[in-house]
């Protein structure tokens, strides 16, 4: 188990590693710099600036200096947004973001797992049938093309619910909503096919045989073993829906850190570009350990019930 | 290539038939309509956010032009970023599952633990930044090269090409079970007895028979290409001005409703048009997946 750890921890220095070298190469080698305005600065400023934000030097140098900053915690100060470092940036929008992503997760698990599981429990009946076109439509119809149909429909013409901004809960409905849906499809379908499989194992004949009623059998008994390709898929998931809030936070004009990432693209600020980007990679690699270490317990437990 | 039972058995579903009659009428009025139509509907006029009319079926928009051709002309782009994509992704893929199916062990493990990794990364990302970074750098190249329809449509190649590195992950997944399979079968170990080859017989023994397989992926790969294409277009950071696909169209129909005035037709007729373009794709490549395994439902 801990050899295993230490393994995976490697394993997540090197992909983060990797990560980190191909955002700053990818960053170096776009043309223009941050500094490139209608106005030309003059070579002194320009050589002060780039020397300020570590700009200057090989290519070689300013790599070497980045990692070692990354290294202390310091992911530098934003080209753009002069005078307010990378960090302070991400400490204020990242928690809006983690909680419109949270509240996705959330809605994306419990809905699909819920969804596949009538679904397998009907198996070629109506409810089958409504459900698995039901998750085949949200699966088709990605954020951009819900979350403004929502707006349109909910905030605008029935006013039931803010068209967008932050602030209470009724801001969170309509964008956790757009962004957990297509989510909850792919683990709608992930449960149903589980599920029919595993409602044909011999100890749910056992449960069915003591007398347990259907539903006993189905949630206490089986969805136990069925959930195991969904907690596998936990890690692609969170992945997704991180991508995807940048989709869901421009559309609802949320102050998350999704605005900043496509601002950072068009201003070349590459320092918080590449802030984002590793941050991001940072908290999907340890997500994905998480979940790992944790179908390896819920696995190993089954190995042992069996 | 694909079993004529299988074939059968697709034209027994309902769903699959009118979603390839649908996905056919799209293609051809993508392809062929607008070339009927006049170019200046495609030109800014004077008639601003007009409601859909005779004369403009979905109206137009904030520059006058005509949005039935402008979401035809978008789903060419849409369309074609959606094929070549998945064609690009579709070669990737099934070179790598076959060389980890068939290689088997150590060198199986590493190349599947690969395709992990980047199934938990952001990968669409780092086509944000790549699409940036390597822009300007093709369009020189082209232009050195005196390619002048390549300096025009160079965000589609890179497009094309960056879409398919990241989408190929789930093609090697499938490719590799496929081959595991497949390689202990006896008219395996019959070419190998034969003394044929490892080329030999991948290409020409093994590559075959996945053949069925390849194509219902391909099918399920289009729609999720065209997916991410229209989310970068979406951010503006896909196809620019004043080309257009059905993301960036979107793009302009979600920042064209707001409390004081909502102009619907420019958000509701490029959804239509994406979302049942889709749907079709999802339902065609279901119907072909469920018909070859009989196992799953």
């Amino acid at each position: 188990m801990v050899a295993e750890l230490i393994k995976r921890l490697c394993a997540m220095a090197i992909v983060l590693f990797c990560v980190v070298t191909i955002t700053f190469l990818l960053i170096r080698v776009s043309p223009g710099g941050p500094f490139d305005g209608e106005r030309k600065i003059p070579p002194e400023i320009e050589r002060q600036l780039l020397a300020k934000y570590k700009l200057d030097g090989s290519l070689w140098q300013q790599y070497s200096g980045y990692l070692a900053d990354l290294v202390r915690g310091d992911l530098r100060l934003s080209t753009k947004y002069r005078n307010r470092s990378v960090n302070e940036i991400l400490a204020q929008t990242l928690p809006v973001t983690l909680v419109l992503g949270v509240a996705a997760f959330l809605i994306a698990v419990v809905g699909g797992v819920w969804l596949g599981t009538v679904a397998a429990m009907g198996r070629r009946t109506w409810r089958d049938h409504t459900a698995m076109f039901a998750a085949l439509a949200a699966i088709s119809l990605p954020s951009y093309i819900t979350g403004p149909l929502l707006i349109l429909l909910f905030a605008l013409t029935l006013g039931w619910l803010p068209a967008g901004g932050w602030g209470g809960v009724s801001h969170l409905i309509l964008p956790a909503l757009t962004l957990g849906a297509p989510a909850a499809a792919v683990i709608a379908r992930l449960m149903r096919g589980s599920m029919v499989e595993t409602l044909e194992m011999d100890f749910v004949r056992t449960a069915r045989a003591k007398g347990l009623g259907e539903t006993a059998v189905v949630y206490r008994h089986a969805l136990r073993i069925a959930i195991l390709p969904v907690v596998s898929y936990l890690g692609p998931l969170a992945a997704h829906l991180l991508t995807g809030s940048i989709v869901v936070e421009t559309v609802f004009h949320i102050p998350g850190a999704g605005g900043f990432f496509v601002h950072s693209i068009m201003n070349r600020d590459g320092f918080l570009l590449g802030g984002m980007v590793i941050v991001y990679c940072l908290l999907l690699v340890a997500f994905n350990l998480l979940v790992d270490l944790a179908y390896g317990l819920l696995d190993r437990r089954i190995k042992s019930h069996a | 290539m694909l079993d004529p039972r299988v074939i059968h058995r697709v034209l027994r579903n309902p769903a699959a038939v009118i979603s390839a009659v649908f996905l056919s009428a799209m293609a051809l009025a993508c392809v062929v309509v607008p070339s009927f139509m006049p170019a200046t509907l495609g030109e800014p006029g004077p008639l601003q956010y007009a409601p859909p009319s005779w004369e403009h079926p979905f109206g137009t928009d904030l520059n006058g032009r005509d949005v039935l051709y402008r979401v035809l002309t978008g789903g060419r782009i849409s369309l074609l970023v959606g094929i070549c994509g998945a064609a690009v992704a579709l070669f990737i893929g099934t070179g790598w599952g076959l060389v980890a199916g068939y290689a088997g062990g150590r060198v199986d493990a590493v190349m599947m633990r690969v395709v992990d990794v980047l199934y938990s990364v952001p990968r669409l990302i780092f086509i944000l930044i790549a699409i940036n970074a390597f822009n300007a750098g093709l369009q020189g190249w082209a232009a050195s090269l005196g390619w002048e329809w390549l300096v025009g449509s160079s965000r589609i190649a890179i497009l094309i090409v960056t879409l398919g590195v990241i989408e190929w992950l789930t093609m090697a997944r499938i490719v590799r079970g496929q081959v595991l399979s497949l390689k202990e079968r006896q008219f395996v170990t019959a070419a190998r007895a034969l003394g044929q080859s490892h080329p030999r017989i991948v290409l020409g023994h093994l590559l075959p028979n996945l053949a069925g397989i390849i194509l219902i992926y391909l099918t399920l790969t289009i729609p999720a290409v065209i997916i991410d294409e229209s989310f970068l277009s979406f951010l503006g950071l896909g196809i620019q001005a004043p080309q257009a696909s059905w993301g960036s169209l979107l793009a302009d129909g979600a920042g064209a409703i707001n409390p004081v005035r909502s102009f619907w037709w420019l958000l509701v007729f490029p959804a239509t048009a994406m979302a049942s373009t889709l749907l079709a794709l999802n339902f065609l490549g279901d119907a072909l997946r469920d018909a070859i395994d009989t196992r799953v439902g």
